[in-house]
């Protein structure tokens, strides 16, 4: 049952298949042995359960809410909670309890749905491996699959097992490993440069960034105001619009959202692709791409030329300077928005209190890691009245022709853009910190985070297993607001690739549940 | 980190309206912009010259002054600018505090469109371009009161730009001169206010209170002096002044302050004061370490504020959503100098009396709802508002809505002035027993205490002969010619009478006893 997809487990809840407090207790149960991935910070199982508990009468008076009532989810601890600790793996907000709902999670409650905790992800979501937050990296179930370890033992080099296991990617990678490992059905992740895409990527799973101004931020704490959006984790491209149709529209408490009243995004199932135009972008053909990426990438395109569709080499001109260019107006954003933490009204306070400054520079110092106090720094330097010129505006600029690359290209009659997620599948996590936060984020941002400038929707589907039995991902980017006719397209693409559903039987081997999953995430739902 | 002042003493959503000055001048004036929007009466300050005349003494060229203002106003709305807390005056700490005013992570400003609306209307009333295109800055310092550690702010493109507003000074013998002057407003800005601290220097403690919007006027004052012709002087700023007179005495002060320093061949250093209410004089500001780098940046979670006028109106917009300029401009209330100029006209008033009835909230609709309802000629009327009225106003520290004694209440103590029923100090009286008394109307008290004038000419003639009769003396003065004696009568009739007999009456009376 933990294996199916977001539809077809709410179609077992409807059919009483099984109840809304069974599928809760079977997910806890999976939590709490799968607890070595750290995907969890926060496991709110009595809340949980409660929330079941509602779903379950619910259902036995015939009034469930929709798709997602009694469906476990789980989010990112970046979102405010009510009630429930939000720490954003930071020791600064350690012990922090929002006493309101980000409005995405007071809306997945509205619908019914069962918040199973928070998971895990980077300090403040600053990095792309989940390895830099306070509780601790997280660890990509692909580590512990069949798959995977199979592919090793061929190899047989003997190495410690243990200690070869892989990052999920992030910063959402909590998120990302919670989904991958069955331990819930969809999850809320956060996208400022890739932060969702990166993660499903390294998964295996469907990541989703919705359009900017589609979904509300409020209650969302804050990395880059004006490039984040709550991102989508789930296990295929229908569970990722069913949860999209709960979370878009306009919200009086984020001014940025979009006034059109949203509208339920029911995907149809493309047939004919013979009128789609989907390009080629010949700047994300780099070097550092590995040449398996780089081959799933050309078969997916040969995929819909045989198709019929149209397929064309396109030209992104000022992608090369989107990294530096994101470097400023990230660091920027980050040195305003952490400004507020400063040991006053909530979260972790020093013990100094020689005079008010001391307090502040010794609760930040403590509170704030290394790559936070790092791009406050720089973020500070860039606002500095004599630097902003040189920096913060021609940043602004550049961003404005990134955006610009992108309009041109759609305009050229462009449907859909194809892109690999991420230059490689996920690398061990000794191995990822060889380079710093700082690197790392600048080489796996890369194909991810111009869409962040351009504030476009984009969603990366997992295509095949690498030659090491590990997930690969390739992007679609769509044009803004465009959401819907982005996800049918991925939708078509991802029933060609029947990507293989991870297997977890060793890992779990008395969790009798899991294996069901040989019937899973590739079966869709005909209705 | 203990300022020597109370911070942010007021404005929770609020604009901040900087003038800059029309350019040097001599002597003060600066605080006259800010009397004629201000809320208090009698505040109308004179001008008074002070340093032309000591400059000359000491024979060197003369100096010139230049003020510029940063005028803080709250605006009057039920919530604050960018959150859905109300705002409330003398609320208890903390308790109008949302999500969003204690920066809580993840909560997002919303603009309040009653904000813009009332900052575009002061755009108008100030003569300024609006801009239909303005932007959201934050301005970014630590400080315990500003829990984001930013405030909100529209440093580069702010809503309205470019105004003036003319004003009127009172100068010469009792001040019946009346004289124009200009001043230039640069901009007006919708500003995000910050909490306020309160010091407990005993406990060693800051307390911080969250509410804002706590007063309802704040201004800084940038002034600078120099010789004119010859480059600006370097300005200090005297920050955080609440009252027109703090405002005025500071300038003036810092004006005084400037010259001497100049004068003995110091400098003045590029700084802010404060001003020292006990001791009339601005001291240095233990500034945050020196000079301060705000770090603007645009903020993020706001987009371009976009106005509209009906030409630009977007077909089919939803009139929630969208602001009309041309619609507020509908909306303007009369001018106070156009008010002021109807009154001397429609009531032959005088203009220092137009000035002291726009002065003071709710009087002018008070003298006008006198006018309607009585006969008296409007003199009259002008007369006992501005004096008597508003006399018992100011001695019991009320305002005009909470006078006992209403529009018609006066309007029919005027009345039985007018048709002679009553004496103009009984009419005195009467006013005095009306305050005490509420509820008793003017006739009541004046057959309650038997203040009507004597209409028996009889009766009073005998009271007459009697006065007269008691005071030979005095009715000797008055066959000598003695002009003050009569009076002296006069007064003894008045007196005997209780007031009630017409002294236009008792001296034709005692005139004719007299020459009999």
């Amino acid at each position: 049952m933990l294996g199916r997809t977001l539809q077809e487990v709410s179609a077992a809840l409807k059919q009483g298949q099984i109840t809304p407090v069974e599928l809760c207790q079977k997910c806890l149960s999976l939590i709490k042995k799968t607890k070595f991935l750290n995907a969890y910070i926060t496991i709110s199982e009595e809340v949980a359960l409660k929330q079941a508990e509602e779903s379950e009468k619910r259902y036995k008076k015939g009034h469930s809410l929709g798709a997602l009532d009694g469906i476990p989810v789980a989010v990112k601890d970046n979102f405010s909670t009510s009630g429930i600790e939000t720490t954003c793996a930071s020791n600064m907000l350690k012990g922090y309890v929002p006493p309101y709902n980000a409005t995405v999670v007071q809306r997945l409650l509205d619908q019914g749905a069962v918040l199973m905790g928070k998971t895990n992800l980077d300090e403040f979501a600053m990095g792309s491996g989940s390895t830099d937050g306070v509780f601790g990296p997280v660890k990509n179930p692909w580590s512990y699959s069949k798959q995977y370890r199979e592919k090793r033992k061929q190899k047989s080099h003997g190495e410690n097992e243990d200690s070869n296991w892989l990052i999920t990617g992030g910063s959402s990678g909590g998120s990302a490993a919670a989904v991958s490992a069955f331990t819930c059905f969809a999850a809320l992740g956060s996208d400022t440069g890739g932060s969702t895409r990166n993660p499903a990527a390294h998964c295996g799973i469907v990541g989703f960034k919705p359009s900017y101004g589609l979904v509300s931020r409020h209650g969302l704490i804050p990395l880059v105001n004006s490039m984040d959006v709550p991102g989508i984790l789930t296990r295929c491209v229908d569970d990722a619009a069913t949860v999209l149709g709960v979370l878009a529209g306009h919200d009086p408490k984020d001014s940025t959202t979009i006034q059109d009243p949203g509208k339920p995004f029911m995907l149809s199932s493309l047939t004919d692709v013979s009128k789609l135009c989907i390009g080629i972008p010949k700047e994300y053909i780099v070097p550092e791409l590995s040449s398996e990426v780089r081959s799933f990438w050309s078969k997916a395109a040969n995929l819909f030329e045989s198709e019929g569709a149209k397929v064309i080499e396109v030209s992104l001109p000022h992608t090369s300077y989107s990294i530096v260019c994101y470097h400023v107006l990230c660091t920027s954003e980050v040195a305003s928005n952490m400004a507020r933490f400063d040991g006053l009204e909530y979260g972790h306070r020093c013990d100094i209190d020689v005079s008010t400054e001391a307090m502040y520079a010794a609760t930040r110092r403590e509170g704030f890691n290394d790559v936070v106090r790092g791009r406050i720094l720089a973020g500070n330097f860039f606002l500095l009245k004599e630097n902003y010129a040189n920096y913060f505006i021609k940043a602004q600029k550049v961003r404005r022709l990134i955006a610009n690359d992108f309009v041109n290209v759609f305009n050229s009659g462009v449907d859909v853009l194809l892109t690999p997620t991420t230059l490689s599948e996920a690398v061990p996590y000794l191995e990822f910190i060889k380079e710093d936060n700082r690197t790392r984020s600048a080489q796996d941002d890369i194909f991810t985070q111009a869409v962040n400038m351009a504030g476009l929707p984009a969603v990366s589907v997992p295509v095949a297993l690498s030659n090491q039995g590990l997930p690969v991902g390739l992007q679609f980017i769509g044009r803004a607001f465009c959401d819907q006719q982005l996800l049918t397209v991925a939708k078509w693409f991802e029933k060609q690739v029947q990507f293989p559903v991870i297997h977890l039987q060793e890992l779990m081997d008395d969790c009798s549940s899991v294996f069901e999953i040989e019937k899973l995430a590739s079966v869709s739902l005909k209705q | 980190m203990a300022a020597p002042m109370l911070r942010g003493c007021c404005l929770g959503r609020c604009w901040a309206l900087a003038c800059i000055d029309s350019g040097s001048r001599h002597g003060r004036g600066a605080a006259t912009g800010f009397t004629s929007s201000g809320k208090r009466g009698q505040s109308f300050v004179a001008q008074q010259p002070l340093l032309t005349a000591q400059k000359s003494r000491k024979g060197e060229h003369k100096w010139a002054a230049v003020v510029g203002l940063e005028i803080h106003a709250q605006i009057a709305s039920n919530s604050k600018l960018f959150s859905g807390s109300q705002v409330h005056f003398a609320a208890p700490p903390n308790s109008l505090v949302s999500f969003f005013d204690a920066s809580l992570p993840g909560t997002l400003p919303v603009l309040n469109r009653r904000c813009v609306e009332a900052a575009v209307m002061t755009g108008l009333a100030l003569n300024c371009h609006i801009n239909k295109k303005s932007l959201f800055d934050r301005k970014h310092y630590f400080y315990a009161d500003l829990p984001a550690g930013y405030q909100i702010t529209q440093q580069r493109l702010p809503i309205a730009v470019n105004g003036s507003l003319a004003y009127s000074v009172c100068v010469g013998k009792k001040w019946r001169q009346v004289i124009t002057k200009t001043v230039r407003i640069k901009q007006i800005q919708l500003e995000q206010d910050s909490g306020k601290s309160l010091h407990d220097e005993l406990r060693s403690q800051t307390l911080i209170d969250l509410n804002r919007a706590e007063g309802q006027l704040r201004v800084d004052a940038n002034i600078s002096v120099h010789h004119p012709g010859e480059p600006l002087g370097v300005r200090t700023e005297v920050k955080n002044l609440n009252s027109a007179r703090f405002l005025a005495r500071a300038i003036d002060y810092e004006i005084q302050r400037q010259i001497n320093e100049l004068e003995n061949g110091c400098e003045i250093l590029n700084e802010t004061r404060s001003f020292d209410y006990k001791l009339g004089c601005t001291v240095p500001m233990r500034d945050k370490e020196g000079k301060q780098d705000y770090r603007f940046m645009p903020e993020p979670n706001l987009p371009p504020l976009l106005l509209y006028d009906t030409a630009s109106l977007p077909a089919g917009a939803d009139p929630q959503q969208v602001i009309n300029i041309d619609r507020i401009r509908e909306q303007l209330p009369e001018l106070p100098s156009e008010t002021r100029e109807k009154l001397i006209q429609q009531y032959g008033i005088l203009p220092e009396h137009s000035f002291a009835l726009l002065n003071e909230v709710g009087l002018l609709e008070f003298f006008q709802n006198v006018i309607k309802e009585t006969r008296a000629e409007p003199k009259k009327v002008t007369s006992w508002v501005l004096n008597i009225f508003l006399g018992f106003l100011k001695q019991r520290n009320l305002a005009v809505n909470e006078s006992p004694v209403t529009p018609s209440v006066l309007a029919e103590l005027l009345n039985l002035l007018d048709r002679k029923v009553i004496s103009s100090a009984a009419a005195k009286q009467v006013f005095e027993e009306l305050w005490r008394s509420k509820g008793k109307t003017p006739s009541q008290i004046v057959s309650e205490k038997k203040l009507e004038l004597m209409q028996d000419e009889e009766a009073l003639e005998r009271v007459c002969h009697t006065v007269m009769e008691g005071h030979p003396q005095v009715v000797m003065d008055m066959k000598r010619g003695n002009p003050r004696a009569i009076n002296k009568l006069i007064g003894l009739v008045r007196k005997v009478t209780h007031n009630r007999a017409d002294p236009t009456v008792i001296k034709e009376i005692l005139e004719k006893q007299l020459s009999s």
